[in-house]
């Protein structure tokens, strides 16, 4: 009887590089976003329906880990939405080639750490504006 | 589906034998390669083959045909020409898929690993059973179909510019390196046509003297067919004869969002 062939290694042998990076990237910070919403829901719902719900969920929030997801959020939104542009690019057929490619995929990883961290410092300069 | 590990008859077992070629050797170098053997009842392993560079070749290939002739005549690969036209060389050295014989060694600052093309079925070592990729190659009709009967004398003529279409195209050798990058291709690829053949059916479809553009464009207008392409990329990246697929997948994406319904 013949053996089964083996399955060559794939995923696991492949070099990580820019391209297929960012590309997990993307699809990664889509999905975290997406989880976002119900989140955001919630808190729209208690902000117009009960001042202790949105207490509590302020709380939530205002924590460790709270921030830690809600900056996760922010990256992710900035990510998502400039690796998005790039993406609108391609499909015009724009900036298909390597060394443009390699550029774009840097200057999105870097203006989306700097909109998160503008975003943040922003939030923090109003929250200590208003006294709180 | 995405798969993260490997069927159990697949899995690679660390510990394959070693070869020591490197006696008095300045220049030693290590070679780590991917083996399988259908005829003993072992899962796939890993060979460690040590050798003098100063007696060896300066390309990859070189030291797979070293290997085989002076080492360890089972070791089995695919060569053709040595020079890059052929396309049957194609493997995963260093981690990404290219042809063992432009691939400089010193390129590559470590241990080479060498791999057979991801994510195929494996007849022996370093061959891949590549049936289905060119089953979906003939699945595009890759080749010229028009409306008009030929010229009675000489050829079907074509501008300079509709000639300059073809570049970057018709170079493609179909060594797989491109569509075996591809990670959409690693999932779907009994559907999803994958880089290289897209960017062939691409090819006619820009062909001047071809008059089944339109036919073409439908045939791969489907969900599996085209639309896995989720331009990642990996095949841009790796192509060792430096094309672009992933711009002629592009390119037929554009075609068929903006033709004219009807």
């Amino acid at each position: 009887m013949k053996r089964a062939r083996p399955l060559s290694p794939h995923l696991l042998i492949y070099k990580p590089q820019l391209t297929s990076l960012l590309s997990v990237i993307h699809r990664g910070t889509g999905i975290f976003l997406s989880f976002g919403i119900p989140v955001l829901v919630i808190w729209l719902l208690t902000l117009a329906f009960s001042s202790e719900g949105y207490y509590c969920m302020d709380l939530l929030i205002s924590s460790f880990i709270g921030r830690l997801a809600l900056f996760g959020w922010t990256f992710s939104l900035f990510y998502h939405l400039c690796n998005g542009i790039r993406h609108l690019g391609w499909d015009a057929g724009w900036g298909m080639d390597m060394p443009t490619l390699y550029k774009t995929g840097w200057i999105v990883v870097l203006l989306s750490l700097l909109l998160t961290v503008a975003a943040w410092s922003l939030g923090y300069a109003v929250r200590a504006g208003a006294g709180a | 589906m995405v798969e993260f590990t490997l069927p159990p008859n697949s899995v690679i077992n660390k510990k394959g034998k070693h070869f020591d070629a490197s006696e008095g050797a300045v220049r030693k170098k290590e070679f780590r390669i991917y083996r399988w053997d259908p005829a003993d009842e072992n899962n796939p392993r890993i060979d460690t083959y040590t050798l003098d560079l100063d007696q060896c070749g300066p390309m990859v290939l070189d030291v797979l045909i070293k290997i085989k002739d002076e080492i360890d005549p089972t070791l089995t690969f695919r060569r053709s020409c040595r020079e890059g036209i052929c396309g049957s060389c194609a493997m995963n050295i260093d981690g990404t898929n290219t042809l063992a014989c432009t691939k400089p060694i010193d390129e590559i600052k470590s241990v080479v690993k060498i791999y057979p093309l991801p994510h195929m079925n494996i007849v022996k070592d370093l061959v891949a059973e590549m049936t289905h990729f060119y089953q979906q190659y003939a699945s595009v009709e890759p080749w010229l179909k028009s409306d008009s009967p030929p010229p009675e004398q000489g050829e079907r003529l074509q501008s300079k510019a509709e000639r300059a279409l073809l570049d970057g195209l018709y170079e493609c050798i179909l060594c797989g390196s491109c569509s075996m990058s591809c990670p959409s291709y690693w999932w779907n690829g009994e559907q999803y046509l994958g880089p290289a053949v897209l960017m062939q059916a691409y090819r006619w479809i820009v062909d001047s003297r071809d008059d089944a553009a339109k036919k073409r464009l439908e045939e791969l207008n489907g969900t599996f067919r085209l639309y896995r392409c989720h331009t990642i990329m990996n095949c841009t990246r790796t192509c060792p004869k430096g094309l672009n697929p992933g711009r002629a997948i592009a390119e037929i994406k554009k075609m068929l969002a903006t033709q004219k319904s009807g």
